[in-house]
Order: structure tokens, then C-alpha cells, then sequence
């Protein structure tokens, strides 16, 4: 008992003295739950070919990351962050207020998001209207004005689609392929519908909201973050269509099929080349001011940015990343190694 | 029971039908009381049904995950692939292109792949840890420079999950993750001998890794080792003693009332209120370092704690008066009492209650989530500082996974993760038998 008590004091006590003034031999790493899969990639690759030690990434989602990215410069904060998404200027703002000035974005390629259904059922063949109309909160009807989405079949969208039952499997509003999808495929189509143009032109607010918001009828299924569940629910229920990352496609093509979108397949070409409508950009962002203090942050970039991991032929294409242009590389190269930070102005430019 | 249609002989008609009526209560009572242990019983199939399902699922996806598929090869160590400065130094052996090695080994067997392409292909049948697992070959003894040697070597997860019939030859081949060509050459190393199954150690004796033929729990083991033995640590002498402080000494007023309810409160707070508490109290006011074992098993220890006052109490509870009583009466003084009669009397019942909390904290992840636990970490943790993971995260982090070949691995965790718990309370049960006593 006594030993027990005085080994618990000591663990409570004695540690946290000496815990925050280390200092660190190990990159740390937060961020996108989306960018895991291929940060972990380079990781292991860097880990094994370098003298340097492996980093540690933790999956908090690319918000979760920024913030843990932008609370401060020092070796309890996290070294490179993460994201599915560009980092916002209120991040920025926050970074700087914390004392973190110079962050480096890094681009590594694209993340296809793909609607597909199990293969025992015919490929549907879509377009970002019809996505839109079949999964939209508030749809407009004939006379331009907005009626709660009352399609329940596909047949009712386009007789050319199949007459089943509306039903999406997909993620829910926490991940950011739904954040996504939302803007790529829902705003998209929301677009090509003339009233909604319209109203896009007097309001960017409120067309936001109509495009934004999918329907909770019971025809959208919150489907989980996990990918790997909505693809053995899609074999189970051949009627159903699913939403998720093009890398679980990639490795279930025997089972399930990507539907055609605005009359082009989710194919690893057609996203590179940008023909297939929904994919994003994926980052990854590094403080500059740990580049010095923390070994290794420099060679893993270079690794990063390397052509056999992001290149066309390129070790992370088979896990599932969309290279991007060969004249973005080199410049995307270019920048890194020079450090070259991000600015405000920069996101306003886009 | 027959002694109750004895009691009244039919004596008379309106007794007659008395005792009828008596029977008939009787069989309705007989009746409802087969139908309860009827329910009982079903009850008890059914939740063993549903455990059988899920041990046959888990055992039937994670037996695969033991196994795996290697090909011996005839690796020549060719010196100017693997020594680009030829001077036999570390510095140099470093630089050779280990995965030339086993290229050129397998173009050796299928002399027709020449091309990039097909040597590309061939070549990545075989796992990239082959050409990691040459160059400490060659680190450990240079002299291997010039030999040829047969070595064993993984095969990379694809080409394991056809040997092992999850990819199958007639699936279109734009449909399946290997080429019509890799098949054949597949079904060629199988018949010509080339391959062989083994008992995969590697599960046991490695880290994470992205690669799934490569992957091993060791690393999350360990991590869940290290972070209960620090849970055990904390809360077991603390709930113990807090448990008697309340139990045998402390007064009853309204201040041991205040805090009784609040253990039992607490008891029932969400895990992951643990996991911000942590983050907010260990990481950002006393700088601890994220991902860190005994930082886990401190926040675990606080969700545990509860747990082991609340079965400490009740066990303490337990222990008849009688003892005390005896002890006391006999001039012992109230601490003499508790450490030396009381205490030990009530042992098994904390052991249960404790080994309850340490296996809710073997199998939590939120809280951790804060402290940085969910990650993807190579490496095996050496000390209680150290980043680590634990089991149910590894489980999480594999099951979220593109490749298919992480399925196994998954349900292969999760029969570890069982083990584990099993070895637990298997200790906890053996700790009980010990203390235990009748009285």
C-alpha cells in the first residue's frame, strides 16, 4: 500500500518539472483525418529511409488540427498540420495572434469524392443538378419557388434514371468530405438551376443556405465517418448509393462501381485532369519557426514533396491521392524548400 | 406441493369445488413459474447467441491476420546496386537501391518481364519492406556485398489477399487491385515453390505501419500496458483509501453526504469530459507531454476512481459487524480493525469493482482523443513519456483504413484486445480466490 502511494506521488509529481522544457527529436503532427492516410505513408517512408525518427500524426480532423497548429510556437505545440480544406483567414489571424507568423502551405494533390453504388445494380450516370435535386433540404418547383425536396424516387428527377427509392448513405456534418461535398456537388448543382442563379446574384447568403442544406427525410443516411462501413452497406443494400473518398473505391472496385457525374467517371485520370467535377485540394501546413528547432521538419517536406510520393507514379497515387499537374508540383516544390509563407492576401486572391 | 391438496379432502361439493379452484391456482402459478424460467433461459440463449455471432465473425475475418505468404528468393547482392561508392561503408550501403534486389531476383525467375512496366508490376508483389529487410541485412554484415543468399521475404498485401482467396482471378481485371499478368505470375511462384505460408510473427513484434503486411499490434499493446499500469497505480491506492476514509472514518454530516453524491455522479460523466479535463488541466497548465502513456493513464485513473470508491464501499459495507465488533473488543484500534480484519475481508469485492474500471479503461478511446492518443505512431513506446497508442485505438484507426488487408488486421486487434481482458480478470479472479473468506 505504502509503495503503491509513494510510486503514484512520485509519477504525479516528479515528471511535469522537467515534461515541458524538453526539447524534441520527433515531428509532431495533427490534422485531416482525410490527409492521415498519406501523411502516415510518407511518415513510415521517411522514417525508414532517414536517420531521423518517425513522426507522430494524430487524426483530429482538419479544424481540430489548425487549432492545436495555431495555439503558440514552442515544443508542446505540433510542428505541421493537416487539412482537407485551405486554411481560412480567421486561422491565419489566430495563428498570428498566438506568436505564430510564418506558416508554409504545402499542396499535395487531390481527393476525389465519389457516389457509388454496389456493382450488382446498373451505374447510375448523374449530374450535379440531379444530385442536387435528389438530396437538397428545399428544392425550387416549376414556378421558381422553394418547396421542401418532396422527390422520394430518381425517376421522379429524370426518367432516365432508374425508378428505386432515393437513399444516400453519407457523412455526417462533422467530416469534411460532407464540408466537401456540400460545396463541390450540392452548390454546384444548386448553380445550374436558373431561379437559384438568380437568387445566388441578389444574395450569396441565402443561396448558401438552400444549397447547403440536405434533406432530413430519412432519403439522406448519416452514415458514420468510417468509409469502410457505407461500402459493406452498399453490398448489403444494392438499391443504395454512398458517398465517401476515392481511395475506398480504389480498393473495392470488385464490389462497388462510381457513378458517372456531369457524364465523367471517377477514374484516377479524370480527377487529375479535372474533368470529374468533385474533388478537392488536400494540404498540409508547417511552422516555420520550428523548421530550426525540431530535426528533420526540412527533409520531411522534401519527402513530401518528393516526385516518387506525389508524383504520377508515386507511392501515395497508389494509396489512393490525385497527383496534381506536373507545373503545380515544381512550383508547389519551389515554394516549400524556399518557405515561403502564407499571407492574407493570398486567400483573398481565390 | 402436494401437501396442499391434502390439506383439504373433498368433503363436501362446495369444498370440491374449493380445492378445484385450488388446483387450478396451483397450475397457474406452476404454469407462471415455468414461463419465467422459460424467459430467463431464453434470455440467456439469446446473449449467448449474439456473443457466439460476434466471436465467430471476429475469429472468422481475424484468423486470416495470423497468417501470411513469403517467397523465398535467390537475392544476388549485387555491389554496384547496393554499394554505389564500392568502398564496403555504412555511408554507402545506405545509398545502394534495395529494391533492385528483389527486382532483378524476380526477373531472374520470369525472364519474359523486361519492361518498366512489368517489372514494375512484378515487383510490386512483393512487400516494400523486402527491400528495408535487405539493407539490414547487408548493414549488420557487409560482407554479404558479392553473395547470393535465398531469402525470405512478405509479400505485399495484394498479392497475400489473392493466396488467401479474398481477390479472386475471375473478378474483370479493371475491377480487382491485381493485373491479369501479376496473377499469372502469382500462380507460377505457387506452383513452382516458390511460396509458402507461415505463422506471422511480424503481428506480434512490430509497430504500425501503413502497409498492412507489415503492420503489428506490438506497439498498441505495449501503450495499453503502459497506460493501465499507470491507472492501476493511481487508482487503486487512491480509491482504496478514499473508500475507507468514507466508509470507517469519515463523519456522517451533510459535507460526506455532498461528496457521496457527487462520486456517484461522477461515476456516470461522460468519458470524454475526462479527455478535456486532461487536455486543459495536464497538457495546458502543466506542459505534459501529447500522446504520452502517463498522461492516458492519469485521465483514465480519474474516470476510473468512482468506480473503486463506489464496489470499495460496498464491499466494506459488506463485512459483517460481528468482526469489528470481535476485533475491536479485543483492543484493537480502529486503523488495526480496518488493515487487519476489515480490509482484507473486504478484498474481493474492490479486486471486482476494480478490475471492472480497468477494463472500461482498457477499452476507451474518447478520452484520449484530447491528449493526443489517436495517432499513427511506428515506433514501440520504451517509457511512460514516450508517445504511444492503445489497443481500441489501433482497432479504430486500422478499421478506417482503405486497404483491404487492414480487415484482418482489425478483427485479429480485436481478438488481442479480448486476451487481454481475459488475462485481466483471469488475475483478478485469481487474486479474489485467494482472499477469499467465509464467514
Amino acid at each position: 500500500m505504502r509503495t503503491f502511494g509513494i510510486l503514484a506521488l512520485a509519477l504525479a509529481l516528479g515528471l511535469p518539472v522537467q515534461a515541458g522544457a524538453q526539447g524534441r527529436d520527433q515531428i509532431r503532427i495533427v490534422g485531416s483525418s482525410t490527409v492521415f492516410p498519406f501523411a502516415t505513408a510518407v511518415a513510415e517512408q521517411f522514417g525508414k529511409t532517414t536517420d531521423f525518427k518517425t513522426p507522430v500524426i494524430e487524426s483530429t480532423g482538419s479544424g481540430g488540427g489548425l487549432k492545436l497548429f495555431c495555439a503558440g510556437v514552442g515544443m508542446q505545440h505540433p510542428d505541421v498540420t493537416n487539412s482537407s480544406r485551405r486554411i481560412k483567414a480567421s486561422e491565419i489571424e489566430l495563428c498570428n495572434s498566438n506568436g505564430v507568423l510564418d506558416i508554409v502551405e504545402v499542396k499535395i494533390g487531390f481527393d476525389g469524392i465519389v457516389i457509388a453504388n454496389s456493382k450488382a445494380t446498373g451505374r447510375y450516370s448523374l449530374t450535379k443538378e440531379q444530385v442536387f435535386r435528389a438530396l437538397a433540404k428545399d428544392v425550387p418547383n416549376a414556378a421558381g419557388k422553394l418547396v421542401p425536396n418532396g422527390y422520394t424516387t430518381w425517376s421522379e428527377i429524370d426518367a432516365s434514371l432508374p425508378n428505386t427509392r432515393i437513399e444516400v448513405l453519407g457523412p455526417p456534418p462533422t467530416s469534411g468530405t460532407r464540408d466537401a461535398f456540400v460545396e463541390l456537388a450540392m452548390e454546384g448543382g444548386a448553380k445550374a438551376i436558373p431561379s437559384l442563379k438568380a437568387l445566388r446574384k441578389q444574395d450569396k447568403k441565402a443561396f448558401k443556405a438552400v444549397a447547403h442544406a440536405i434533406r432530413e427525410d430519412g432519403a439522406y443516411v448519416e452514415a458514420g465517418e468510417n468509409d469502410n462501413l457505407i461500402v459493406q452497406k452498399l453490398e448489403a443494400n444494392p438499391k443504395a448509393l454512398g458517398i465517401f473518398g476515392f481511395s475506398f473505391l480504389q480498393q473495392n472496385a470488385d464490389k462497388i462501381q462510381g457513378s458517372l457525374v456531369g457524364g465523367s467517371k471517377p477514374t484516377f485520370e479524370n480527377i487529375a485532369s479535372g474533368e470529374y467535377g468533385i474533388s478537392r485540394s488536400l494540404y498540409f501546413y508547417v511552422k516555420a519557426a520550428h523548421i530550426d528547432r525540431v530535426p528533420g521538419i526540412r527533409e520531411y517536406v522534401g519527402e513530401f514533396t518528393s516526385d516518387r510520393a506525389v508524383g504520377p507514379d508515386g507511392y501515395l497515387g497508389d494509396k489512393g491521392l490525385i497527383p496534381l499537374p506536373d507545373s503545380d508540383r515544381a512550383a508547389v516544390r519551389d515554394a516549400a524548400e524556399n518557405l515561403v509563407s502564407i499571407q492574407l492576401a493570398d486567400l483573398a486572391a481565390n | 406441493m402436494s401437501d396442499v391438496s391434502d390439506f383439504s379432502e373433498p368433503s363436501d361439493a362446495h369444498s370440491f369445488r374449493n380445492t378445484e379452484a385450488a388446483d387450478r391456482r396451483l397450475r397457474k402459478r406452476h404454469a407462471a413459474e415455468r414461463r419465467f424460467r422459460f424467459y430467463g433461459a431464453a434470455a440467456v440463449s439469446i446473449a449467448l447467441l449474439a456473443l457466439a455471432a460476434l466471436i465467430f465473425d471476429i475469429v472468422g475475418k481475424g484468423h486470416g491476420a495470423f497468417q501470411r505468404h513469403v517467397l523465398t528468393l535467390q537475392i544476388y547482392f549485387d555491389p554496384d546496386v547496393i554499394d554505389p561508392r564500392g568502398d564496403r561503408s555504412s555511408q554507402s550501403l545506405r545509398m545502394g537501391n534495395y529494391t533492385s534486389l528483389v527486382r532483378n531476383s524476380l526477373t531472374e525467375i520470369f525472364s519474359g518481364a523486361t519492361g518498366r512496366s512489368d517489372r514494375r508490376s512484378l515487383g510490386s508483389l512483393v512487400s516494400t519492406g523486402a527491400a528495408f529487410q535487405l539493407q539490414d541485412m547487408v548493414m549488420a554484415d557487409p560482407s554479404l556485398v558479392g553473395e547470393r543468399r535465398l531469402v525470405t521475404v512478405p509479400f505485399a498485401d495484394d498479392a497475400d489477399m489473392y493466396y488467401k482467396g479474398y481477390i479472386r482471378a475471375d473478378t474483370p481485371e479493371v475491377d480487382r487491385r491485381l493485373l491479369d499478368t501479376q496473377i499469372a505470375w502469382l500462380d507460377q511462384l505457387e506452383r513452382r515453390g516458390h511460396t509458402h505460408s507461415e505463422f506471422n510473427a511480424n503481428f506480434f513484434t512490430s509497430g504500425d505501419s501503413r502497409e498492412p503486411e507489415l503492420a503489428g499490434i506490438l506497439g498498441a499493446l505495449t501503450g495499453s500496458i503502459l497506460t493501465l499500469c499507470v491507472t492501476l497505480l493511481l487508482s487503486f491506492p487512491l480509491g482504496v483509501a478514499s473508500a475507507i476514509y468514507l466508509e470507517e472514518f469519515a463523519p456522517k454530516n451533510r459535507w460526506t453526504d455532498l461528496i457521496e453524491v457527487n462520486i456517484n455522479n461522477l461515476a456516470a460523466v461522460p468519458s470524454i469530459v475526462f479527455g478535456l479535463l486532461g487536455l486543459g488541466m495536464f497538457l495546458n497548465v502543466f506542459g505534459f507531454p501529447r500522446s504520452a502513456p502517463l498522461i492516458g493513464g492519469m485521465v483514465l485513473a480519474l474516470m476510473t476512481l468512482p468506480t473503486i470508491i463506489i464496489a470499495g464501499r460496498a464491499a466494506l459495507k459488506a463485512v459483517p459487524p460481528s468482526i469489528r465488533e470481535a476485533a475491536m473488543s479485543m483492543g484493537a484500534s480502529p486503523l488495526q480493525v480496518v488493515l487487519q480484519h476489515v480490509l482484507p475481508l473486504a478484498m474481493p469485492g474492490i479486486l471486482t469493482g476494480t478490475i471492472i474500471g480497468m477494463a472500461q479503461a482498457l477499452g476507451e478511446t474518447a478520452p484520449l482523443l484530447m491528449i493526443g492518443m489517436v495517432a499513427f505512431i511506428v515506433d514501440i513506446p520504451s517509457a511512460f513519456t514516450s508517445p504511444a497508442t492503445v489497443l481500441p485505438v489501433q482497432i479504430f484507426l486500422w478499421s478506417d483504413s482503405p486497404e483491404r488487408a487492414f480487415v484482418e488486421k482489425t478483427s485479429a486487434a480485436i481478438m488481442v484486445l479480448l486476451l487481454f481482458l481475459m488475462a485481466m480478470n483471469l488475475a483478478a479472479v485469481l487474486l479474489r480466490q485467494r482472499f477469499e473468506r467465509r464467514w
